[in-house]
């Protein structure tokens, strides 16, 4: 067994409405090992997001651990929490989430940036994520809204490979897509994972089981065994 | 150049991107720089106009009898020279005379000042600006630029005093408001000539104007003075002409601060107007700023930016606004006053810079709240947000 990535344990995340606790999680313990291909399959309200959420180091949990690279994240302030999110993370949205103002190729010199990288070593990183993602290298000066969706998920996909991260998590990454374009998309990030990355994918679509190594069901905020 | 070049160039994208908001934003502290360095000029314009008008810069004591004593002996004279740092010490008699001048058929008559002041320390005071000085023991005399103008005198010409004509021989060069003497309305004649028309003023003088080497030891002066004459009892005193300099300086700091008080009104409009804005458009990109935060921007990294954004609009409008100022105070001048070059000194440049930085610190200070609000977002928050 290969070592883990991420590691939680008996993570509980109550969300309050008025008088009403609400378990989005209920004492969720899982390990995700070094280079794996995890689905997160659940229907709408599982508690597969919250998850996502806290593998993101976007949300912290009521209770419990939660363990990113041998770090728990519960013990972080907002700055070293971005800092591991930087270094470790690569987001893939539903929505592709790219920024409208900026060209897609310096959208995937964002996250270096604030990672320090000059102007120069980025640029020439970017294009090379370029031709990882299969994006041709005209489309780099495009603005996002003038790509389609495929090819605006390719751009995202570069994004979260720019500072290297080891673990990718990708939320629905083909729910705004047609299925040949999703399939696409799919066999990219099995061809990341292969290359050694990491892959978690939330998302309610079974087809996309048949890409992951491991499966993680959540229901009404437990796993299902 | 490091990084910071792609901070800058997200910043003028936004800008852009709204750009008639921007646009009306910039109008706010466009004006209030504008309003801020203009009314400053305008009131430095003023007290240059005035300050321009007085002959003196202050660099003189005026002696006086205390009331009680007639005159200044010449032995108090003689103790005036004996203190340091003169450069000059100027005996004044004088008299108020009702003169009159023969004009064809008509008789003009006008109230002068007629002094006895030696050429050479007349010289000091004013200068010639037709004609010669009158010689010692002569019965000629020298007008001042008023008394010339409102009698229409020329050299050659002469004016009768107590029955005695005198010659005019030279017209002084206008001088403006004195804190000594008025010499554009006085008549100046020979020791000899003053003391025929006044036979009882050869006791002493009337003041004592007296002219200091260094401006910052006036006050030493002024009291080394009153020490040498006044050991058992109070015979003159003195007045340092500086005194008035200053109030006025202080009076014209007051009226340039009090206008730019109100110019400082409409800055802090338009600071209020760049919050609303920067408010604004933080609301508008608050999923922007998620995304930033979930693929690794830092607080700072997102404080830095909108704080940048708030640079770059206050530098451009300040900008704007210095350079309309100067435009446009310049054409009004020319236009009105015809006269530029109370704008052209340090002290109106001062003002516009003092306009510009003002201008800059109301953007910064106006886009410091979004930009913390900004920094502060939750990352899942900002990322739900539709």
């Amino acid at each position: 067994m290969p070592e883990n990535i991420v590691e939680i344990k008996n993570v509980t995340k109550i969300y309050t409405l008025g008088e009403n606790k609400i378990y989005a999680l209920n004492k969720v313990s899982a390990k995700i090992g070094k280079g794996d291909f995890v689905t997160i399959m659940g229907s709408s309200g599982s508690g597969k997001s919250t998850l996502l959420n806290m593998l993101g180091c976007l949300d912290l949990p009521t209770s419990g651990k939660v363990l990113i690279n041998n770090t728990d994240i519960s013990k972080l302030d907002d700055d070293r929490l971005t800092s591991l999110r930087r270094n470790n993370i690569g987001f893939i949205f539903q929505q592709f989430n790219l920024i409208q103002t900026l060209t897609a190729v310096e959208n995937v010199e964002i996250p270096m940036i604030f990672n320090g990288a000059s102007p120069a070593k980025r640029r020439k990183k970017a294009l090379q994520l370029f031709r990882k993602a299969q994006l041709p290298a005209e489309y780099a000066h495009h603005k996002p809204n003038e790509l389609s969706g495929g090819q605006q998920q390719r751009v995202a996909i570069a994004r979260a490979l720019a500072n290297d991260p080891p673990i990718l998590l990708a939320d629905e990454p083909t729910g705004n897509l047609d299925s040949k374009t999703g399939h696409g998309v799919m066999e990219l990030l099995r061809e990341l994972n292969l290359a050694g990355t990491t892959v978690i994918v939330v998302t309610h679509d079974p087809r996309m089981e048949e890409y992951s190594r491991t499966t993680i069901r959540l229901q009404d905020g437990e796993i299902l065994r | 150049m490091t990084s910071n070049n792609m901070y800058a160039e997200l910043a003028k994208r936004n800008l852009k991107r709204q750009s008639v908001r921007t646009i009306l934003a910039a109008i706010g502290i466009i004006i209030g720089v504008i309003a801020i360095s203009s009314l400053g000029i305008l009131g430095n314009s003023l007290k240059l106009s005035v300050t321009d008008s007085f002959a003196d810069v202050g660099n003189k004591l005026i002696v006086s009898p205390v009331p009680g004593e007639d005159y200044i002996t010449d032995k108090q004279v003689a103790l005036i020279k004996k203190s340091g740092n003169i450069e000059s010490v100027i005996p004044v008699a004088s008299s108020g005379e009702l003169i009159e001048y023969k004009s064809g058929g008509t008789t003009i008559q006008s109230y002068v000042a007629v002094y006895n002041l030696e050429r050479d320390d007349l010289d000091k005071l004013v200068e010639l600006e037709e004609g010669r000085y009158f010689k010692p023991g002569s019965t000629d005399c020298v007008v001042g630029s008023s008394v010339a103008n409102n009698l229409d005198l020329k050299p050659g010409q002469k004016i009768e005093i107590d029955n005695s004509n005198l010659r005019v021989v030279g017209i002084l060069k206008e001088r403006g408001l004195g804190f000594d003497i008025n010499t554009d309305s006085g008549v100046f004649t020979s020791a000899e000539m003053y003391n025929k028309l006044y036979p009882d003023a050869d006791e002493g003088y009337d003041t004592v104007i007296v002219i200091v080497d260094d401006m910052d030891k006036i006050d030493a002066v002024a009291t080394e003075i009153e020490d040498r004459i006044n050991k058992k009892d109070e015979l003159v005193t003195v007045f340092a002409t500086n005194l008035i300099t200053e109030s006025l300086d202080d009076a014209f700091r007051f009226i340039s601060l009090f206008l730019m008080g109100i110019g400082s009104i409409s800055l802090l409009v338009a600071g209020v107007s760049i919050l609303n804005v920067m408010l604004m458009s933080t609301m508008e990109r608050t999923k922007e700023i998620g995304i930033m935060k979930a693929v690794g921007a830092s607080r700072k990294d997102i404080l830095k930016m909108f704080l940048l954004e708030a640079l770059f609009l206050g530098v451009i409008a300040s900008t704007a606004g210095a350079i309309l100022t100067i435009g446009g105070s310049y054409v009004i001048m020319s236009l009105i006053v015809k006269n530029t070059s109370y704008l052209l000194t340090f002290s109106s440049m001062f003002y516009v810079m003092e306009g510009f930085l003002f201008g800059i610190a109301t953007s910064l200070l106006g886009g410091m709240y979004p930009a913390w609000k900004a920094s502060r977002m939750r990352p899942l928050d900002a990322l739900r947000y539709e």
